[in-house]
């Protein structure tokens, strides 16, 4: 177990290499920099713009220079100041020294905000969006996915996967103008755009007001929007999972001791058939987390999303440079944290 | 879907199951079962419905999808309004446009009509490009195995890893703007003609290529993997048949059921893609309409005339819902036994 977690983490840190160098390299062959503005600012300052953000030195030395402040911890005995020179993603002591790990640097965009900004700011509100959509799609899947199992080619299992055409049918630019236009505008339940939580964040994400009516009120259409597409792929997998393990022979064994359908449904088909749903809800967790760029954009919600598209425009590398390799982090860590859970549901499967 | 000749003796069905009882033909079969599943028939006639009206769109949309008549900017025909009541205090009337006029005057109805070839072209060339790159990598992969297959798969492994999302903005940002600046006569700048004739879906194609074939080279790899032990193949080998014609008569054809099935069930996944790139203003050129660049003008009015942004809408929908139904089908109809299973 320890030599395969071993050799998955080596296999990740590979895996980012090669993400990181293939984004450096297509966001640098975009031509244009960062301070071509409409204007043409004089030459001087341009080369001076240019000498402090080292964009004038070779490639190669920008992405080992851009690699190092992001994976190399700094350490030092005195607490690192506001200055934006000094600033981290992670800052934490450990008894008298200090650590700053993972600088993501300035953005070019903004004087007074680095890229650790940015994230500090906008992340939270993207995975509170992903982790509230992941929620809809378990709480709308599932029980659909088992009904028609149960049930299946009756009316139950035609209309569970009704649903389940429909919710993959229907992506986020359709749902949402389509409740905005329902609940925000005719209705008026729900405020159409805008987010309840802003920074600071209780833990770093979580909405400092509490779970109240003031986060889920703009938080429901959102998450319902982008949720509906996952919980059609819960629903049909975990349909499709319960009928292969209702035909196994230890639920034969089971109900041939006489147990009540309900300790074989409940205690071992249940059970069993939720494998292959745990396996897929990172992937699924990573694509929502990703997706929400697009529900962002359309629910106006301040978000990682309009500061990646906007980025890319202004060519800040950064901030480009970092999101694409946090997601990506975050996509492998979750692939990872998914097969050991595997491994931990099936007892028979064993990573020697 | 053709029924193709000289494959009378096809006697396997994906999983390698005999499926022909009386000598009829594997797509013979699965065309009969296709037929006799109703979603499935009403989404294929959707979808050829759509095809026409994006082919004959001239004919269906007598309006120009361009012409800007200032004058009828956001009018709206009567029905309109007893459909949307909440319009009426804005709404200016005018019943010459079927569906409306936009902010600038332009027939909505026949920007969504011509609208329907941006998503059309997506759903027939998005799966003919992936399918192309996916399936000769994978059975390639497949085919010689060991190292060639174990570095192969690590790429593709490696490309999983990309957040596609951002990647595929990302490349088109690199289409859109690298490809304006290049000298005449280079690949690169023909590259950016056909995309400029294509009123941008060039980009749009290579961008969706480039993301999508990760997951049919896995599946195809999977298909020959398991298709290359069988008898038949090696008999194809002991009589000397060559690599190329034992993947191309014998393996390739066993194995395009599934593949098929998956190409089906992603179009929807393509059209959105283009609708989203669309929407965030890195797909189609203007004036070009595209339901995603429509449904992100219509939001921008949503408050007054949601009209406009849940038309376009409601055709996104009603294609993702044909294909998806007709994907569905296919599956049931070319492998029964894996009925509600993807």
């Amino acid at each position: 177990m320890g030599r395969y977690i071993a050799r998955r983490l080596l296999y990740m840190i590979a895996v980012l290499l090669v993400v990181s160098i293939i984004t450096f390299g297509l966001m640098h062959a975009v031509p244009g920099g960062p301070f071509d503005k409409e204007k043409p600012l004089p030459e001087e300052i341009l080369a001076n713009l240019n000498a402090k953000y080292n964009l004038d030195a070779p490639l190669w030395k920008q992405y080992i220079l851009y690699m190092y402040d992001v994976t190399i911890p700094q350490f030092s005995t005195q607490e690192p100041t506001s200055a934006l020179a000094d600033d981290a993603l992670l800052i934490f002591n450990v008894g008298s020294v200090w650590v700053r790990w993972m600088n993501f640097g300035p953005s070019y965009a903004s004087r007074s905000r680095t890229v650790n900004d940015i994230f500090r700011d906008q992340l939270p509100v993207s995975f509170q969006l992903g982790v509230m959509a992941l929620l809809v799609g378990l709480l709308i899947g599932m029980p659909l996915g088992v009904l028609a199992g149960l049930k299946q080619n009756t009316i139950f299992d035609y209309f569970g996967m009704g649903i389940a055409i429909i919710g993959v049918s229907v992506p986020v630019i359709v749902a949402g103008p389509l409740l905005i236009w329902i609940f925000g505008v005719a209705l008026k339940w729900l405020p159409p755009t805008g987010w309840g939580a802003k920074p600071p964040y209780l833990l770093g994400f979580l909405p400092e007001t509490g779970l109240t009516w003031e986060f889920f009120k703009y938080a429901i259409m959102p998450s319902v929007a982008l949720g509906t597409g996952t919980s059609a792929v819960i629903a049909r997998l975990t349909r499709a999972s319960l009928l292969q393990t209702t035909r196994e022979d230890y639920i034969r064994t089971a109900r041939s001791k006489g147990l009540s359908e309900r300790v074989v449904i409940g205690r071992h088909a249940l059970k069993n058939s939720l494998i292959p749903v745990v396996t897929i809800l990172g992937p699924l967790f990573a694509a929502l987390v990703t997706g929400t760029f697009v529900t962002e954009l359309v629910f106006g919600i301040p978000g990682m999303g309009k500061y990646f598209v906007t980025s890319i425009t202004n060519r800040d590398y950064p901030v480009i440079m970092g999101t694409i390799l946090l997601y990506a982090i975050f996509l492998v860590v979750a692939n990872l944290v998914v097969d050991l859970t595997y491994a931990f549901l099936d007892p028979r499967i064993r990573f020697d | 879907m053709t029924v193709s000749d000289g494959q009378g003796e096809l006697k396997f069905g994906a999983g390698g199951k005999p499926i022909t009882a009386k000598g009829e033909s594997l797509w013979a079969d699965a065309m009969r079962r296709l037929l006799r599943n109703k979603a499935a028939v009403v989404g294929g006639s959707i979808v050829i419905l759509l095809f026409l009206a994006a082919i004959f769109a001239p004919v269906v949309a007598i309006k120009s999808f361009e012409e800007q008549v200032l004058k009828d900017q956001n009018t709206v025909p009567e029905w309109i309004i007893s459909v949307f009541p909440s319009i009426e205090p804005y709404a200016r009337i005018n019943n010459d446009y079927p569906f409306g006029a936009d902010y600038v005057g332009r027939d909505l109805f026949s920007r969504i009509v011509y609208g329907a070839r941006i998503s059309l072209s997506v759903a027939l060339i998005g799966p003919i490009i992936s399918m192309i790159i996916g399936v000769i990598y994978g059975s390639i992969s497949g085919f010689f195995g060991g190292r060639v297959d174990n570095v192969m798969m690590r790429i593709v492994d490696i490309l999983y890893a990309f957040p596609s999302l951002l990647f595929i903005i990302l490349l088109m940002a690199f289409f859109r703007s690298t490809l304006t600046v290049i000298e005449e006569g280079t690949f690169a700048w023909y590259m950016a003609e056909l995309d400029e004739a294509l009123g941008g879906m060039f980009f749009i194609f290579v961008g969706i290529g480039l993301t999508a074939w990760q997951t049919m080279a896995r599946l195809t790899r999977g298909q020959v993997l398991s298709v290359r032990e069988k008898e038949f193949i090696e008999a194809a080998h002991t009589i000397g048949a060559s690599n190329i014609r034992i993947m191309f008569k014998h393996i390739l054809p066993n194995i395009m059921g599934p593949l098929i099935v998956a190409e089906t069930l992603a179009i929807p996944g393509y059209i959105s893609t283009e609708a989203f790139l669309s929407f965030i203003g890195l797909g189609v050129n203007p004036p070009t309409p595209s339901w995603g660049t429509l449904i992100s003008d219509g939001s921008g009015v949503i408050r007054t005339y949601p009209s406009q942004a849940i038309f376009p809408a409601l055709a996104l929908a009603i294609t993702m819902f044909a294909f998806n139904f007709l994907g569905d089908g296919l599956r049931d109809a070319l492998d029964p036994r894996l009925r509600g299973t993807q």
